[in-house]
This record gives C-alpha cells, sequence and structure tokens, in this order.
C-alpha cells in the first residue's frame, strides 16, 4: 500500500470540506478500496472516513417508499423486515453477493461505487484504460471470460460487479448525492455509465460527491420477482449474467415487466422500450423468449466470453418464469426451478 | 490492562480496542489492517491470513458482535470497538461449545482455516438467519476450507445450531 493520511469525518460538512483536497478517497466499508490499495490499484493520498457519519437509517419516505442510508451494511439492508416484505428482489440480490462477513462490513454506498473485477485493472503491470487513461485494453484480444457482452468500447469491456445495483436498477431507485456544489438526485439507471471513450468513469459522480442514501419508489413488487444469479460456483463468486426481475401478472397477462442483467455491461443493463413491449402479452415461454432475442439482439462476444450470450438468454427466459409463478430463486438451495 | 506499543510519528493515529475483553490503546498507522495489527501488533496469531483480499474467510474475527473479515478492515477505522479472535473463545480451560463440536466431528484437517471457521459459525449463530442445512452451508460460504472439511464443518454448526451445545 501507498502511505496516505487519515481523517475521521464528524459531520457530512466536515466529510465534503475535506473531500475537497486532490486525490482524496471517502471510506466506507473498505471492502473494496482497501483490496484496491493493497494492489497499488487505487493510491489516494487521503482517506476520509466516513462511518462515523449518521447515514445509516433504513426508513419509510414520506408518501411511500423506503429511504436506504449511504452507510447502512448490505446485510442489514437484505435482513430488514421492511425490505425483506417490501423489496424482496433487493434483498434476494444483496444476500446472493458477496459472503456473510463481506456484506456485514459493505455498505450500500460502496456497493454502488465498487469498481470493475476485470482482472487487468487489479494487474498494475498490464496496460488498462480505466486505471491509466490512454494506455490501451488488455481484456480486448486478452482473457476475457467475464467480460461484458453489452454496451462496450473500444476502450473498454468491463462490467459492473455489483448484484445490489441490478435489482435497483429494476426497482428505479434513485441515488441522493451531496457535495462541494449541492444536493443531486440521480436515479440509478442513469448512475453509472458505459465506457465509450472514458472508461476510468464508472459512473456519474464527480470530485468530493458523497452518496448518502437511495430511494425506493413507492411501488413494490412482493411476489411476481426473481434474481437469478449464475457463475463459477455456488456461492461467493460473482456473476457472470444475472437477471432481476419485477413483474406484475394479471390472469396470466404481463400488466408491468422489470428487467435488469447484471455481469453484462458496465452497468446494469435494462431497456424500458424493449420492455415495455411485454405488456399485454401471455406470460408464457414464447413471450419471455421473443423478449429475450430482443433485449440480446445487440450483444457481441469477445470470445472468451461469447458462452455468456446464450447463458443470458436461457438466464432471462427461467428468471422471467420462476418470477411469473411466484416461485423466485432461492439464494440459499440454490437449485433453479 | 493497558498495553502501548509504537511511538506516534505523523501519519499515526491513537485509537482504542477491546481485544478478547482486554483494553488496548495502540498507536497505528493508517494502513495497517486489522488483522495484521491483531497479528504483529498484538501477537495474537489465531487469526489466520489465507488470501489477503477478501476471498477466503481466514482471517474472519468479530467486531461489535458482527463477523467480518480482518484483512479489508483497516485498524484505525475500528476505534472504540470491541473485538473477538478465536482466542477468545475458551474460557476458564473449557473449549467453546463450537470448539468442540469441530473437534468432535473432525471439522478440519490442517486447522489452517478453522480460528476463522469457528469466528464465522459465532456470527451466523448471533445473526440467527440460517433454518436449514442449505442455509448453514450458505451461511458459512464465505470461509473456504482447502482442506475440504466442509460436510463436517457444516455438522459441527448444525450441531451447535440444533442443539446449543455439541
Ligand atoms: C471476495 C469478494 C467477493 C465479492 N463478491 C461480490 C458479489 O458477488 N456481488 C457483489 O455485488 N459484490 C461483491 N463484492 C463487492 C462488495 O459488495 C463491495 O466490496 C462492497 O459493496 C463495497 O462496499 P464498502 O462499503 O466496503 O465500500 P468501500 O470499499 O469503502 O468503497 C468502495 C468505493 O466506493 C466509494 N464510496 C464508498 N461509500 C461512498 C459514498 N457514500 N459516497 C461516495 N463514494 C463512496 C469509496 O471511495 C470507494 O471508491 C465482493 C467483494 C469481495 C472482496
Ligand atoms: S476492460 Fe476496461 S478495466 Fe479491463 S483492461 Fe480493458 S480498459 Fe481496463
Ligand atoms: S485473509 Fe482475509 S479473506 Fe482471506
Ligand atoms: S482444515 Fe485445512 S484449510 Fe480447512
Amino acid at each position: 500500500m501507498t502511505p496516505f493520511s487519515f481523517v475521521r469525518a464528524d459531520s457530512l460538512s466536515h466529510a465534503i470540506q475535506e473531500g475537497r483536497n486532490p486525490n482524496t478517497r471517502f471510506i466506507a466499508g473498505g471492502t473494496n478500496l482497501v483490496d484496491l490499495m493493497k494492489q497499488n490499484v487505487d493510491r489516494p493520498s487521503r482517506l476520509i472516513d466516513i462511518s462515523a457519519l449518521d447515514l445509516g437509517a433504513i426508513a419509510e419516505r414520506d408518501g411511500g417508499g423506503i429511504s436506504l442510508g449511504a452507510m447502512a451494511s448490505n446485510a442489514d439492508t437484505a435482513y430488514h423486515p421492511l425490505i425483506k416484505e417490501r423489496y424482496p428482489l433487493l434483498a434476494s440480490a444483496i444476500l446472493a453477493g458477496a459472503s456473510p462477513q463481506l456484506r456485514n462490513a459493505a455498505t450500500n454506498g460502496g456497493n454502488l461505487n465498487q469498481r470493475t473485477r476485470c482482472y487487468y485493472f487489479y494487474d498494475t503491470a498490464t496496460p488498462c484504460n480505466k486505471r491509466e487513461p490512454g494506455s490501451g485494453c488488455s481484456a480486448i484480444g486478452g482473457v476475457n471470460r467475464i467480460h461484458a457482452i453489452l454496451g462496450a468500447s473500444n476502450d473498454c469491456i468491463a462490467t459492473h460487479p455489483s448484484d445490489m445495483c441490478v435489482a435497483l436498477s429494476a426497482l428505479d431507485a434513485v441515488v441522493h448525492v451531496t457535495g462541494p456544489d449541492g444536493d443531486r438526485s440521480i436515479p440509478l439507471i442513469d448512475y453509472h455509465r458505459l465506457p465509450g471513450n472514458e472508461p476510468w468513469r464508472d459512473n456519474v459522480l464527480e470530485d468530493g460527491e458523497l452518496v448518502t442514501s437511495i430511494d425506493l419508489p413507492a411501488e413494490t413488487f412482493p411476489t411476481n420477482y426473481s434474481y437469478l444469479k449464475l457463475r463459477d460456483r455456488l456461492s461467493y463468486a460473482f456473476a457472470l449474467v444475472s437477471v432481476a426481475v419485477a413483474l406484475q401478472v394479471d390472469a396470466s397477462t404481463i400488466q408491468h415487466a422489470r428487467v435488469a442483467l447484471g455481469g453484462v455491461a458496465h452497468k446494469p443493463w435494462r431497456d424500458l422500450d424493449i420492455e415495455h413491449s411485454l405488456i399485454g402479452k401471455p406470460a408464457d415461454d414464447a413471450t419471455y423468449r421473443a423478449f429475450a432475442d430482443s433485449l440480446l439482439s445487440q450483444a457481441v462476444g469477445q470470445g472468451a466470453n461469447d458462452f455468456k450470450i446464450d447463458l443470458a438468454r436461457a438466464a432471462i427466459v427461467r428468471a422471467l418464469r420462476q418470477a411469473a409463478a411466484g416461485t423466485p430463486q432461492s439464494q440459499s438451495n440454490k437449485r433453479i426451478i | 490492562m493497558d498495553k502501548t506499543v509504537n511511538p506516534p510519528t505523523s501519519n499515526d493515529l491513537q485509537i482504542a480496542l477491546t481485544i478478547n475483553g482486554q483494553g488496548h490503546t495502540l498507536v497505528v498507522e493508517p494502513w495497517v489492517t486489522l488483522l495484521d495489527l491483531l497479528r504483529d501488533n498484538i501477537g495474537l496469531t489465531g487469526t489466520k491470513k489465507g488470501c489477503d483480499h477478501g476471498q477466503c474467510g481466514a482471517c474472519t474475527v468479530l467486531v461489535n458482535g458482527k463477523r467480518i473479515n480482518s484483512c479489508l478492515a483497516l485498524a484505525v477505522t475500528k476505534d472504540g470497538a470491541e473485538i473477538t479472535t478465536i482466542e477468545g473463545f475458551a474460557s476458564g480451560g473449557k473449549l467453546h461449545a463450537l470448539q468442540t463440536a469441530f473437534v468432535h466431528h473432525d471439522a478440519f484437517q490442517c486447522g489452517y482455516c478453522t480460528p476463522g471457521q469457528i469466528c464465522s459459525a459465532q456470527g451466523l449463530l448471533d445473526e440467527g438467519h440460517a433454518k436449514t442445512r442449505d442455509d448453514v452451508r450458505e451461511l458459512m460460504s464465505g470461509n473456504l476450507c482447502r482442506c475440504g472439511a466442509y460436510t463436517n464443518i457444516t455438522d459441527a454448526v448444525m450441531q451447535v445450531m440444533l442443539d446449543g451445545s455439541p
């Protein structure tokens, strides 16, 4: 690790004041940042510990919906009675990720801002445009089994690794941030970005801005949902492909549908137009297959990850079936029904 | 009993920790992980370093009652915390129920992962979310065992979970 100085923020304004200094990072649970610093992938000169800030609440919002504090742990969020009851899709996605120990330490703000798991991003001996702008992308033409099949650019084909964010995307969550220039609210679907020609920018957060909370809208999907995560082992592994589905189904007709994909792009992948086409369709395999085909019509493999296109197609159909039947994927026994 | 180690230098910070019931005032560099602090500064080498990257669970300890990976926690972020390591499990020369169950079920071979497994199992029991064997397998999945003692580890945890004692 490259030496750095450390300060514990005792108020939001203190944190923002400290965040004005160059090359500082906020540290929350530390489960991603400390790892990146050990590898010298990230070398901040000063850390601002935000764990003492009053940002840990999970509370009902006026007019419905729930506010998730940025410093609430992933575990406390997933097991919160209101989340289990109203947003089981979110609880399920969080519990599909990482390990119990990591979820205890990891925070909601940190989860949103975690960096890619691209092997080259972690390996400072290799070129990587995200880590070292302009140096090139080693994953294109390299080892790219875990890389993107949608929305990639010629500069970067990395994926966003979060499970939680895939569910937040499907639930139309809104991210609240504060910073030197004041407060902003950003729909989660616009929070993460595609790599384009600025792959070092994972999301739209500006330097010195801090995530304070994440709002879940009043609309819940308590019955017809599923989070299906496919990976190289049954637990404690990042998604190769994941699918978050939230449906409203009436007499076998789809009334409302949300589908987000994880592990396939630089951000949780949603297409609102294609989703819209599901409304009024029968909840059956023909509908699901046609939907999966449209959602993946622009998908391109990079060689080692070509298999992800078929895997995603099958996973989308399965997850839609699970959601429509009200039999969501279990994150305990992992049998896919 | 307070133990103060290392004189302060510019970047160093003073923290207070209660480790296995004993108070410590320590001056640490901000880049020292809780794992390295426990092993190198305090001399509690029961907690193991497997991967140092959050990928194996060997370094699991309880911080304010919650299991976490001590290799990814900077010690300076834990000021004021109560830490329990494997050295804090047995009391008065008597093994803890989980330790007895691990012995009884032969839940290890080399034993390198065992301190982390036991701390993690205690976290699992306190959290109270595991109801079935599948749940125990899943909620112990943050602890790898290179010797592959998983079946016996699950048996040991199940027994303590169901009986309260081995
Ligand atoms: C072995 C391993 C396996 C994992 N598996 C999975 C998995 O399967 N699925 C999954 O989703 N995740 C997985 N994770 C990632 C884990 O979920 C993240 O590391 C965690 O969510 C990050 O949260 P944190 O609070 O520890 O963030 P930190 O490490 O503290 O911070 C991460 C980044 O976010 C920034 N940040 C933190 N809080 C804020 C804030 N409030 N405002 C602005 N910026 C902020 C920090 O500056 C830093 O850049 C895994 C991690 C490990 C180590
Ligand atoms: S895919 Fe992105 S993160 Fe990976 S090597 Fe290429 S530029 Fe770097
Ligand atoms: S040493 Fe901490 S998880 Fe492996
Ligand atoms: S007993 Fe050897 S690693 Fe688990």
